[in-house]
């Protein structure tokens, strides 16, 4: 039965899933809960800054950017009476093209460069989101933002999205389809392309890869799922300002994606997952505990160059290889 | 003819790099090209691939002027090459630096990839043929899955010809396949050569030091020398050239 060899193979991640799904049932506490939501959220944006930082190599500090637009045009179509479910791929879409806009000059720069280049259009977004006070509410914000608009299935019948447990189970399916789309991208030749052009831009270019087009690409999709998680955001969390395009979370997500570590799937979630818990145990420590996460970041940068994940497949890579000689030495014994 | 260069110059801040090099490719040859270093034998390369932009002449290649194009696009038109300092991707694995490599032969996209899309799963499938074909014919099947970071200097010398080979090109450029190498892999990269030129039956064309090789491989040589072509003939005439025999060992050699 395929069916059951699927499961004996993949049991851990099918694991992972029931006890997602599972989980409104463990936890009962409600902030514990708010914190679990904001991970899946963060995890769909350092999946996706993982994408284009990650895979491909080009420092992007500008998501916050994006996700602000996105927040901004969910917040500005469902407070006008447009359905949530419309808004949101408009708003995600809308920040692609403004991505692949912004990608155009920006990703013609290298390095340092395009990442400052991103920086500025990072805080741009949020000035204007500050000063068109008109149209975006200055720095005050839009309050007021309607939750999704129930949503009529098949067989379910509508569900609402007031309850705590529905947002969660709303954001858990943006989540799984953020990562199902960065799972086939990057095991299949495009993600390889990707990650050519991160290795070596030139030998890219020379064996046919247009480097151009694929940096471009990978900004446009890391972008749409800026906005995306951007739009979400505003539509649970009920009010935005331009912090919520501020630089500082564009920097919360690059430690989520560095500790968690880079060009690997599992690192963002992590990342996304355990830092923020590991800083409310640290509250204690006020504004102190940013010098723990500076100085483990420098450690991590140095020793594990990418991040947890990076050093968990190194160590069992070094595992394998060690049993691998051991089998390999007895094979000679024996032969 | 396959691969014309007509007055071809490049000249970096008033510096002649190249000056005025006409030559020829001819289909189905390997053609040597010498020099000492700094003659211009890697900016010919660099301006034939589209890395560098001539400041005057054309490239023809097949009859079409490709002067000045992208690399990627030239890479398209059935030109590839390897670099002087083997170039390869080492943070990933063998197979996927050939599955690369033969990236411009797939023709799936974006949604195709999201999808699974039926000529994404053909793509796939081809790939993994070529890719698996491609390591037997440069020795390194049993490497498939290692990182390119352990293999040896000749293998990875092998694995970037091989990245070139695998997109089916009309012809490679090879800048110095035997750089650095010692004289029983400068052999077994000899033999690929001829196994390349004969078998997969791809014009070659050459950048190298070792004039034993040379002599051994090539049907013609080209010899450059500060930026201008100083001969063109087969092996044994070039080996008399007086001229080539100065700006490669010094005049007093020619008594």
């Amino acid at each position: 039965m395929p069916a059951i060899r699927f499961l004996l193979k993949k049991w851990f991640y099918v694991l992972l899933l029931v006890l997602a799904m599972a989980l409104p049932f463990l936890i009962t506490n409600r902030y514990y809960f708010q914190i679990v939501i904001m991970g899946c959220l963060f995890s769909i944006t350092t999946l996706s800054l993982n994408l284009i930082l990650g895979y491909t190599g080009q420092a992007s500090l500008a998501h916050a950017g994006f996700f602000g637009i996105g927040s901004y045009g969910v917040a500005l179509m469902t407070k006008s009476g447009i359905s949530f479910w419309l808004a949101l791929p408009l708003s995600a879409l809308f920040a692609a093209l403004i991505g692949f806009l912004i990608g155009l000059p920006t990703l013609r720069t290298r390095g340092s460069y395009f990442a400052i280049a991103t920086l500025c259009f990072g805080v741009i977004v949020s000035i204007v989101a500050g000063s068109w006070i008109e149209f975006t509410g200055g720095y005050t914000g839009l309050v007021g933002v309607p939750h999704p608009t129930p949503l009529p299935l098949p067989l379910i019948g509508v569900i609402g999205f007031e309850t705590q447990t529905a947002q969660y189970y709303l954001v858990l399916a943006f989540l799984l389809l953020t990562l199902l789309v960065m799972h086939r991208l990057v095991y299949s030749h495009l993600g390889l392309s990707f990650m050519a052009i991160r290795n070596n831009e030139a030998l890219a270019e020379a064996v046919g890869v247009n480097t151009f087009a694929g940096k471009i690409l990978s900004f446009v999709v890391a972008n749409f799922f800026a906005g995306l998680a951007g739009g979400i955001y505003a539509s649970l969390v009920g009010s935005i300002s331009p912090s919520t395009a501020s630089i500082d979370l564009t920097f919360s997500w690059l430690v989520y994606l560095l500790l968690g570590g880079a060009a690997t799937l599992a690192g963002p979630i992590i990342g996304a997952f355990v830092i923020p818990v590991i800083m409310e145990y640290l509250q204690f420590l006020q504004e102190y505990r940013l010098i723990i996460f500076g100085a483990l970041l420098i450690a991590v940068i140095i020793y594990f160059p990418r991040g947890l994940m990076g050093g968990f497949s190194t160590l069992q890579q070094r595992v394998r290889e060690f049993y691998g000689q051991r089998r390999g030495v007895k094979h000679a014994v024996r032969s | 003819m396959l691969l014309e260069v007509k007055n071809l110059s490049k000249h970096f801040a008033g510096l002649a790099a190249l000056h005025r090099i006409s030559l020829q490719i001819r289909e189905g040859e390997i053609l040597a090209i010498v020099g000492p270093n700094g003659a211009g034998k890697s900016v010919l390369f660099n301006l034939i691939n589209g890395m560098l932009r001539p400041t005057s002449g054309q490239i023809h290649f097949l009859g079409e002027d490709i002067a000045g194009l992208k690399p990627h696009l030239i890479a398209h038109k059935g030109i590839a090459r390897t670099f002087q300092t083997t170039a390869l991707f080492d943070q990933l694995r063998v197979m996927d630096n050939l599955a690369i490599g033969y990236r411009l032969r797939n023709t799936h996209g974006f949604w195709s990839t999201i999808f699974h899309s039926r000529d994404w799963k053909e793509d796939r499938a081809r790939t993994t043929a070529n890719v698996m074909e491609t390591l037997d014919f440069i020795g390194l099947a049993e490497k498939a899955f290692h990182p390119v970071s352990s293999l040896s200097q000749a293998e990875q010398k092998r694995l970037s010809i091989g990245v070139a080979l695998i997109s089916q090109p009309k012809i490679i450029l090879l800048d110095e396949p035997t750089g650095g190498l010692i004289l029983e892999d400068t052999d077994e990269i000899t033999d690929l050569i001829k196994k390349i030129y004969k078998v997969a039956e791809i014009t070659i064309c050459l950048i190298e030091h070792k004039m034993r090789m040379v002599m051994d491989l090539a049907h013609r040589i080209i010899v450059l020398n500060f930026g201008s072509m100083i001969a063109e003939g087969s092996p044994e005439e070039i080996s008399k050239n007086p001229e080539v025999i100065e700006a490669y060992l010094g005049a007093e050699y020619l008594a």
